[in-house]
């Protein structure tokens, strides 16, 4: 009878304790960009006596790339280095949290050089303030030339590891580089940095060059230039200098672009005022047609994973994006709001296409789902176009032109960028005009 | 003799069944009776009830006659009925009407006085049924709106009135945590990214122990944002020290579970 009244007891007892544990939930938190601490780099006193590099001037250098690449991202918030109260050796060994937390700092990044035989070595640690813990650190050696990759690839890894996102840091952007009056524009193709760095012309400049696309592992190129007054797609290699043209085809070939895989390229033909989609494959040369119809299909670009295309055509009277198998079959419209859509460009991620639109004269860069819907309108001008992702499929590059003035005075072309969000719209500084920008992957990977 | 003892015991156990149920209630002071906030909660619309200046007056006005036209335009008249008044129908016509009527309508639901009326009452009559019947539709779905949202607010009650913090006070901790927690961006839509966090606290707010209750996802292949997301929820915590708690009650909320869960943020 006890038994009974004490499990009885008990059991009441045993609810009431767990009715006690109070759950709330935390839908929303804020998107405001991250205080960050960059510390300059503690460089090695033995290194510091080298001859031939002044290693005190790089490991300012590279800190400083690091904190310009992550103002860039409108994601984190780098903090004045002024305000800093501890010297970088001693922060490299093990931060005073306390101090770091009163300038309102959550995450801290110390870094240590030197140079032995010859090779730069870099070490960087990552530290999470908040949880007074160190959350990543690892070492580089390298060529002592190639201190800014070093920086570019260290904000990726940091990147990577807040954000949960790969970086797009250690990467290029080949663009066409324009100078001289608007009748007489001279089209050279550039490569540089993906922060405006280490420009180089590819081309001289005879000849007008348009679109200029990587293929995936960033050896080739392919784009379009004129041949004996007709646009031709070419391929050239960056490394080597050796161009071609592609295929042998009679009439215009354009909007050239490589496949996932990098083994084809799938461009426009145009004959007798029809174009159509075909690619050729680059080792063994087969050309294949994908679409047949009397309109005008061009701007082709795959998936990511190959299996779809998608593509602009004005088979329904107005230029709008379609999508089909990579066969070409099974085509389906995805756009059908007012106004005329091109360039559409397949997110590296998969879950994007963005696009051109252009209505009532004014120019929208854009994005959408693969199957049309959530169309959103990202930034609009007088003129832009060409948008092209970031290899992480977070931030669009693209060109924008300014109105001129009667005699072509006032003209510019300069690249922009701008996050899918609609946020941190900032212009790419280049050493001439620029459109036509086309981003790399990670050089890294 | 055993009839008195398990006359005694089950009267016994009745009484502390009874303290035991009632206990919560007569310890609980009147303040804390959420029920009436919640109501407000739920009434919550996109016009307010407050009297209006005579300018606003017309920006109303405006708004609501740019409202009846769109519903004029999603709803114009049938052609059927601009009809009726112009010519008499003709007996062929009358005929394929019937037939229309019998299609889209159950017959056994026609009343038999109803088929006894003219044929202009008829159709009118068909048209207010065919409204009607969008307009129950409507109703349905309201209803079914109204029971979720009431169950949702059903269901906060419960939990406020078990956890032993007011509406308020829990909106002011979540408030808080709102402000100090950055949501990384790199997450994918589609996953599933609620983040439970298990707290114990010290009376003054500040967090004694935290434990990722979901601590196992962390380490599997394909959910790296996982760690991130979950970091992320921790640093809020940590930044937010110390809690705003009551400054009571320490015993109801000195365990506390926070579930982050970005899904409806990201989709905004």
């Amino acid at each position: 009878m006890k038994k009974i009244l004490l499990i009885v007891f008990i059991f009441f007892l045993k609810t009431n304790i767990s009715h006690s544990l109070i759950t709330i939930d935390i839908t929303r938190g804020n998107l405001d960009p991250l205080p960050i601490a960059v510390s300059p780099l503690h460089v090695d006193p033995q290194s510091e006596k080298h001859k031939d590099i002044k290693i005190k001037e790089l490991g300012e250098k590279v800190s400083e790339i690091i904190e310009k690449n992550f103002k860039s991202t409108g994601l984190f918030n780098p903090l004045k280095k002024n305000a800093f109260v501890q010297k970088p050796d001693i922060a490299h060994l093990k931060p005073r949290f306390e101090d770091w937390r009163l300038i309102k700092a959550q995450a801290l990044v110390t870094g240590k050089m030197s140079i032995k035989d010859n090779k730069l070595k870099v070490e960087f640690r990552l530290w999470d303030l908040t949880a007074s813990k160190e959350i990543i650190a690892l070492a580089f050696t390298t060529t002592p030339t190639n201190w800014r990759r070093v920086a570019h690839i260290i904000s990726d890894k940091i990147y990577e590891r807040l954000t949960g996102e790969d970086g797009y840091f250690d990467t290029r952007i080949i663009y066409v580089a324009e100078s001289g009056p608007k009748s007489a524009r001279i089209k050279k193709l550039a490569i540089m940095d993906q922060d405006g760095a280490n420009t180089k012309y590819l081309t001289l400049g005879n000849e007008l060059v348009l679109t200029p696309r990587f293929n995936p592992a960033n050896q080739l190129v392919t784009y379009l230039s004129y041949f004996r007054n007709l646009p031709r797609v070419y391929l050239l290699d960056i490394e080597t200098g050796v161009q071609e043209v592609v295929g042998n085809f009679p009439g215009m070939t354009f909007a050239p672009r490589f496949s996932p895989d990098g083994k084809k390229i799938i461009m426009s033909f145009a004959k007798d005022g029809n174009s159509d989609i075909y690619t050729m494959n680059i080792e063994n040369r087969v050309v294949e047609k994908i679409t047949e119809h009397s309109s005008i299909d061009t701007s082709p670009s795959y998936s990511p994973d190959g299996k779809y295309i998608c593509f602009n055509s004005d088979r329904s009277g107005l230029q709008q994006i379609y999508v089909m198998k990579s066969d070409g079959s099974d085509v389906k419209r995805i756009t059908f709001g007012k106004g005329l859509y091109g360039t559409p460009v397949w997110s590296p991620r998969g879950d994007l296409i963005a696009f051109t639109k252009v209505r009532k004269g004014k120019f929208y860069i854009g994005v959408m789902r693969p199957d049309g819907s959530g169309e959103r309108l990202l930034t609009e001008n007088f003129y832009q176009e060409a948008p092209s992702w970031s290899p992480n499929g977070r931030v669009l590059i693209f060109y924008r032109e300014t109105k001129s003035g009667p005699k072509g005075a006032g003209f510019t072309a300069k690249l922009w960028s701008i996050d899918i969000t609609g946020y941190n719209e900032r212009q790419i500084r280049t050493e001439t005009d620029a459109s036509d920008p086309s981003w790399s992957s990670l050089l890294s990977k | 003799m055993t009839k008195s003892l398990i006359l005694s015991i089950s009267f016994h156990l009745l009484m502390i069944l009874l303290t035991i149920l009632s206990l919560p209630f007569m310890l609980r002071e009147p303040i804390d009776l959420p029920p009436i906030v919640s109501v407000e909660l739920i009434q919550i619309s996109d016009k307010t009830n407050i009297p209006y200046a005579p300018k606003a007056r017309k920006v109303i006005d405006k708004v609501k006659e740019e409202e009846k036209r769109v519903v004029s335009e999603q709803a114009p008249p049938s052609p059927k009925e601009k009809e009726k008044p112009d010519r008499i129908p003709l007996p062929n016509e009358k005929k394929e009407e019937k037939k229309l009527v019998e299609k889209k309508q159950n017959p056994e639901e026609i009343k038999p006085e109803v088929r006894q009326s003219s044929e202009f009452e008829k159709k009118k009559i068909i048209d207010t049924n065919q409204i009607a019947a969008l307009i129950d539709k409507a109703k349905e779905e309201a209803a079914e709106t109204e029971k979720t949202t009431s169950k949702l607010t059903q269901s906060s009650v419960k939990d406020s009135f078990a956890s032993g913090l007011t509406l308020s006070q829990e909106d002011a901790l979540r408030a808080q945590i709102f402000g100090c927690w950055s949501v990384p961006l790199g997450l994918p839509y589609d996953g599933n990214l609620l983040v439970r966090i298990k707290l114990k606290l010290k009376k003054d707010g500040t967090v004694l122990k935290s434990e990722i209750l979901d601590h196992e996802r962390m380490n599997k292949p394909g959910q790296k944002f996982y760690k991130i997301l979950a970091e992320s929820a921790l640093r809020a915590v940590r930044l937010c020290q110390p809690l705003k708690v009551p400054p009571t009650g320490y015993e109801k909320w000195k365990e506390l579970q926070l579930n982050f869960n970005p899904t409806e943020m990201l989709k905004g």
